[in-house]
């Protein structure tokens, strides 16, 4: 579904800045993998992910979803194939626009935008139903801003809006990283929800090891640019804090120096 | 200073406020729904003005006239736009480029004369001073049906991918909408609305001058909030959009009536564009130090 070859990107090429992101990654996920990524500060991880994302054009490789390669493709048109939420709440949604009218914006991702009316009764009756379902208390809610929901709540509503129309891949990057505890686990759920009732291909990044390990059928590691770990099926079922921290170790040969990773 | 003139002046300066609040409802696009500062208006009100008085004065028919004029505007946002999203220059200076080259421009329409006059004995204009209540229709028109056009458009898909950009350009992104070209479009819409108000002021004085413009961003601002001022006061809480466009427009009026009521005090006309840029910072400062209003 997701196919990433040899793709390297450097930030601020050629000055004393100069940061090697991205160093020759190549990843491919299958159908319906649900893969969390971990490593440290700037490890490469959420570059990773911007670079599938179409953020900024990565420097060479080729990057593929499904039969399309989107390498060259700008950040909008792969929106199409794209579900993505972002680890800022504010970020994923229209803060002045109600909330079917943010769904109906989602809905429409990928298709051309005319003259036609921008929400229909029975979209309104579908918003409401799903709504209902993700158990937010926003089903009667419909046309209230957006800026008045909490960040769980927008990171949620973000959530809906990127699965709304199936997403050939789901970006999740540190989505639950700026919210309580309690609301993180929440909306952790949910997302295991959906993902599980879609079958989504999913691509989670998190600096909570917990949280890497319990969800998801694929794990990888980050360091220096590189994928350093790629733990799946029973090695996954059967990870711990403590053996990803010793593989982690084994594997970059430096300690993993991320606290709230380990902590959290 | 009698209060008769005062009620004297009344009824023009409501045509003229309903004018400059038409073109409030132009600035409203960029400054409210993109969230951008264009500032081509002050080029794009004349544009409108040269194309319409240039034309009637050819002698074309008003239902040539005025589309014209709205062409023009949208050409004038066209360049902002594109000089914004390809060039990549801020859109605040993309507009202040295109303003200062319009001045050429519109010295061009208006084949190197300062002003055109179109004189109604001579020429067939829609709306004039001499006849002020038949001109408050003419604004009253324009006014309902570019109130229900724009509550139509911006509830479209399109409509509501500009707004969603204004809002949110990541969001906007991420839901697939290309974020150049509502950007474009919003800034033509925007001034396409400028140059037909620009259109309607010079037939309503019979004359189109080249600096006609100046100052139109501000009086433009000026209009939506004092506008929203009042609509806040009277609603305190978030009225519907309809209601909104509504107030853009009222705000105008009142706008042009403070004008009417400073003259009238025999302020120095010269100090007039002060008074205004005084009376406009005011209105945009007071939201920002009420408790829970936002920053413009």
């Amino acid at each position: 579904m997701l196919e990433i070859k040899n793709v390297t990107k450097v930030f601020n090429a050629g000055t004393i800045n100069e940061k090697v992101a991205l160093d020759d990654v190549s990843l491919t996920l299958e159908e319906g993998e649900f893969i969390t990524v971990i490593g440290t500060n700037g490890a490469g991880k959420s570059t990773l992910l911007n670079a599938i994302a179409g953020t900024w054009p990565v420097d060479s490789g080729e990057i593929w979803i499904g039969d399309t390669n989107v390498t060259k493709l700008p950040e909008y048109k792969r929106a199409k194939y794209i579900g993505r939420v972002f680890q800022d709440p504010l970020l994923g949604s229209a803060a002045d626009m109600w909330i079917e009218e943010n769904l109906a914006l989602a809905k429409r991702r990928g298709q051309h935008r005319g003259l036609k009316i921008g929400i229909t009764e029975e979209e309104r009756k579908e918003y409401y139903g799903l709504l209902k379902e993700f158990d937010l208390g926003l089903e009667d809610r419909l046309s209230a801003k957006v800026g008045l929901l909490s960040g769980g709540q927008r990171q949620a509503l973000t959530l809906l809006m990127a699965t709304i129309q199936k997403p050939k891949i789901l970006l999740l990057d540190e989505h639950t990283a700026a919210l309580d505890p309690k609301t993180a686990a929440k909306v952790l759920e949910t997302t295991k929800k959906v993902v599980e009732k879609n079958n989504l291909t999913t691509f989670m990044v998190t600096h909570n090891m917990k949280d890497a390990i319990a969800y998801g059928n694929r794990l990888i590691m980050m360091s220096g640019g590189k994928i350093i770990l790629d733990i799946k099926g029973k090695e996954k079922q059967n990870m711990t804090v403590e053996k990803l921290l010793n593989r982690f170790e084994k594997a970059s040969g430096e300690e993993f120096t991320n606290d709230a990773a380990i902590l959290g | 200073m009698s209060i008769a003139s005062l009620i004297n002046r009344l009824p023009g300066g409501v045509a003229q406020g309903l004018i400059w609040g038409l073109m409030a409802l132009g600035v409203y696009i960029t400054f409210r729904v993109l969230k951008e500062s264009d500032l081509t208006v002050d080029g794009s009100f004349a544009t409108g003005g040269a194309v319409a008085v240039v034309l009637t004065v050819k002698g074309l028919p008003l239902f040539v006239v005025f589309p014209c004029a709205f062409i023009a505007g949208l050409v004038c946002g066209l360049c902002t736009g594109l000089i914004h999203t390809k060039l990549k220059i801020p859109a605040i200076l993309s507009g202040i480029l295109v303003q200062f080259g319009l001045y050429s421009i519109n010295l061009h329409i208006q084949s190197s004369a300062a002003n055109v006059s179109c004189n109604p004995d001579k020429y067939n204009v829609l709306l004039s001073l001499r006849n002020i209540p038949k001109a408050i229709i003419i604004g009253l028109i324009f006014a309902a049906v570019l109130i229900v056009v724009m509550y139509w458009f911006f509830g479209t898909e399109i409509g509501c991918a500009i707004r969603a950009t204004g809002n949110n350009n990541a969001m906007a992104k991420a839901q697939g909408i290309n974020i150049d070209n509502t950007k474009l479009i919003g800034f033509m819409l925007g001034n396409g609305l400028v140059a037909l108000s620009g259109a309607l002021m010079a037939h309503y004085q019979s004359f189109s001058d080249v600096s006609m413009g100046r100052g139109a961003i501000v009086i433009g601002l000026a209009a939506i909030i004092i506008g929203e001022v009042l609509s806040e006061a009277i609603f305190k809480k978030g009225c519907s959009f309809y209601l909104r466009l509504f107030f853009v427009v009222l705000g105008g009026v009142v706008y042009y009536l403070i004008m009417v009521l400073i003259l009238w005090l025999k302020v120095d006309s010269q100090d007039l564009k002060l008074a205004t840029a005084i009376i406009v910072m005011l209105a945009l400062a007071i939201p920002n130090f009420r408790k829970g209003g936002k920053a413009c």
